[in-house]
């Protein structure tokens, strides 16, 4: 009889479910990065997700934790609510590019200014994956999407928003990193980012903010390598990853 | 024994929310309700509870989601434009079947309008201005002492059948100062097992409003939330009906222009006048059965109310042709004055 070896399991902060995700999507990839946090924090049973609306909406079918649905943009006034009543409890706002920084651009702004003490996961892919690849407020110039056919022209949209910069000018965060998942080496920098952020909240330190560049090959119209590459040439050059912030600012 | 104190309306309302277990508050400055997020402010943090000022309509009313998720009690208070802003949270609450307690003083409208109490926003109330088939309960205090009372029972309502409760009261309301009793309620905890808390020991809890497969799960959500609307309008319905036992003619009022049409309703009868107040007290569910009933006893039913008309058609639902129905309605702030009243009942006779 051959020995058996177990080197590699699922995560308990995961559940037994197959995601609804496209192939070569970034969803995943960080979903199994906080179930593996959530289970070395052993926080699983004190974690509460907040699910946004957009392509990760069903997080709390995969996360193996207490999960609540919020209206688009709006999980970090839902995060605030559920924190002020379970302040033991572990807060994620796991949050998209067009939730967060374009429909729920205040709810993001002034939970981050209160310094909430909770944890904000933000997937930068630079489109609306879930309607169909419309302009994000993070969408490259030049990039073409469903509603910038002929390219995102930044005169006549703007420029895309960078989140952790913004973030980066209030006083009450304690953490601001931004991360991606475009290789191996990203993708544990970007657990050790999601570690260090829950670590935070569980500590009672207050506000961290993580987002993560990532990818939507589908609606990017590439395939998963091709999407991976792109997130380093075309993304990384103009969202700049490292750490922002690692303590509160002091005034 | 209880004393009597003299209190402001949004006062009396915001200490027996307080009284009544409510122990997150989440709030946007809007004239004529500041008086309830300032007592609020000054109150809850020594008594064990979390005042927050939001960013916005929108983000305190979906605090307050997170907050009910979780299992508080938990309420906002705003007026007009500001109920506008909240109505999409109320759509998701209602989807996702939390119960919380929603203050509109109204002011007059439409657009930024006037900061004058009106009666404008009804059909908003009643009918929801949120996406979906939803409802949710409305109550209409008459007075202080009212205001007061509905406060708790808006708490006991909403955790009973898991819905949104909206006080619609409006400025004039909010901002009199009138004697009241304050509710001595008994502390009792409210169970709720379907809350957020964390997964500790027991499967994890999911509140949502998202149901993905058409054909079974939200068409049956939406079987479900009807029956229990259903269960609402049988169990909940209220009304008051002064001076209508021999009444000839009835005025049907609620809230502010209520009070109005009491004082009428008197000055008529010291005349000999049969006239009676139907005063609805749920505005949904509406006393449909009851205004019914009464209509089939008497001539004329005049509706008053600061509108263009807007509960006028549930009592045009309720009458049913029993009897004629006549409309006075004021506008913008403006308030129906009782001679005004008095004189188009005494022109049906
Ligand atoms: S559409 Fe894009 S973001 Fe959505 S699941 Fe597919 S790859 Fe992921």
């Amino acid at each position: 009889m051959m020995d058996e070896n177990l080197i590699y399991t699922k995560p308990d902060s995961l559940r037994e479910k197959k995601t609804h995700y496209c192939p070569g999507c970034g969803h995943g990839i960080v979903h199994k990065l906080i179930g593996e946090v959530m289970d070395e924090l052993d926080i699983r049973e004190k974690t509460i997700v907040i699910a946004p609306v957009g392509c990760s909406v069903l997080i709390y079918d995969y996360l193996n934790c207490d999960g609540i649905e919020a209206a688009h943009g709006r999980a970090p006034a839902v995060a605030t609510g559920v924190k002020r009543v379970h302040p033991e409890s572990i807060v994620i706002s796991y949050q998209g590019d067009g939730d967060l920084l374009a429909i729920g651009t205040g709810e993001t702004i002034h939970a981050a200014n209160r310094g909430e003490n909770i944890t904000v996961i933000f997937i930068n892919n630079a489109i609306y994956g879930m309607t169909g690849g419309q302009m994000a407020p993070t969408t490259m110039p030049d990039q073409i999407t469903k509603t910038t056919p002929y390219g995102r022209d930044v005169d006549n949209t703007g420029y895309p928003i960078r989140a952790c910069e913004m973030i980066n000018t209030l006083v009450a965060p304690v953490y601001i990193e931004r991360t991606s998942i475009h290789d191996v080496k990203n993708i544990r920098k970007t657990k050790k980012a999601i570690k260090k952020a829950l670590t935070n909240q569980k500590e009672g330190k207050g506000y961290s903010f993580v987002e993560v560049l990532s990818t939507c090959p589908t609606n990017w119209g590439v395939n998963p390598v091709t999407a991976a590459k792109w997130v380093e040439t075309a993304m990384v050059p103009y969202y700049p990853l490292g750490v922002f912030r690692e303590e509160k600012e002091k005034v | 024994m209880s004393k009597t104190v003299l209190m402001k309306g949004n006062e009396a309302l915001a200490e027996s929310a307080i009284r009544a277990g409510c122990t997150h508050y989440f709030g946007y400055p809007i004239t004529p309700q500041n008086e309830i997020p300032a007592y609020m402010a000054k109150e809850m943090p020594g008594r064990g509870g979390c005042f927050l000022q939001a960013e916005s309509e929108v983000a305190a009313i979906n605090m307050v989601f997170g907050a009910s998720g979780s299992g508080a009690r938990t309420m906002t208070s705003t007026s007009s434009p500001g109920m506008s802003l909240k109505q999409e949270g109320l759509s998701y609450l209602a989807g996702a079947e939390l119960p919380c307690v929603v203050v509109n003083m109204m002011r007059g409208g439409p657009g930024l309008g006037g900061i004058a109490g009106s009666q404008a926003d009804y059909f908003q109330a009643t009918r929801g201005g949120g996406n979906g088939d939803y409802r949710s309960i409305v109550l209409a205090p008459g007075n202080v002492q009212e205001l007061a009372d509905l406060t708790v029972d808006a708490f006991e309502l909403a955790d009973k059948y898991r819905m949104v409760v909206t006080i619609l009261g409006d400025g004039y309301l909010g901002q009199m100062s009138e004697p009241v009793i304050l509710p001595e309620p008994e502390k009792k905890a409210s169970v709720k097992p379907w809350a957020v808390s964390g997964a500790k020991g027991r499967e994890p809890n999911k509140v949502m409003s998202l149901r993905l497969s058409p054909e079974d799960y939200l068409e049956k959500h939406n079987i479900h939330l009807q029956e229990l609307y259903r269960k609402v309008e049988s169990c909940e319905t209220r009304a008051e009906q002064y001076m209508t036992d021999d009444a000839q003619y009835i005025i049907v009022s609620y809230g502010t222009s209520s009070r109005i049409a009491r004082k009428a309703v008197k000055k008529l009868r010291e005349e000999g006048v049969k006239v009676g107040l139907f005063r609805p007290i749920t505005l949904w569910p509406y006393p449909m059965k009851e205004l019914h009933e009464l209509s089939k006893k008497v001539k004329k039913v005049l509706t008053v109310e600061m509108s263009a008309g807007q509960m006028l058609e549930d009592v045009n639902i309720a009458v049913n042709g029993a009897a004629e129905v006549d409309f006075l309605g004021k506008m913008g702030g403006a308030v129906p004055e009782s001679g005004e009243i008095m004189k188009i009942i005494k022109s049906y006779g």
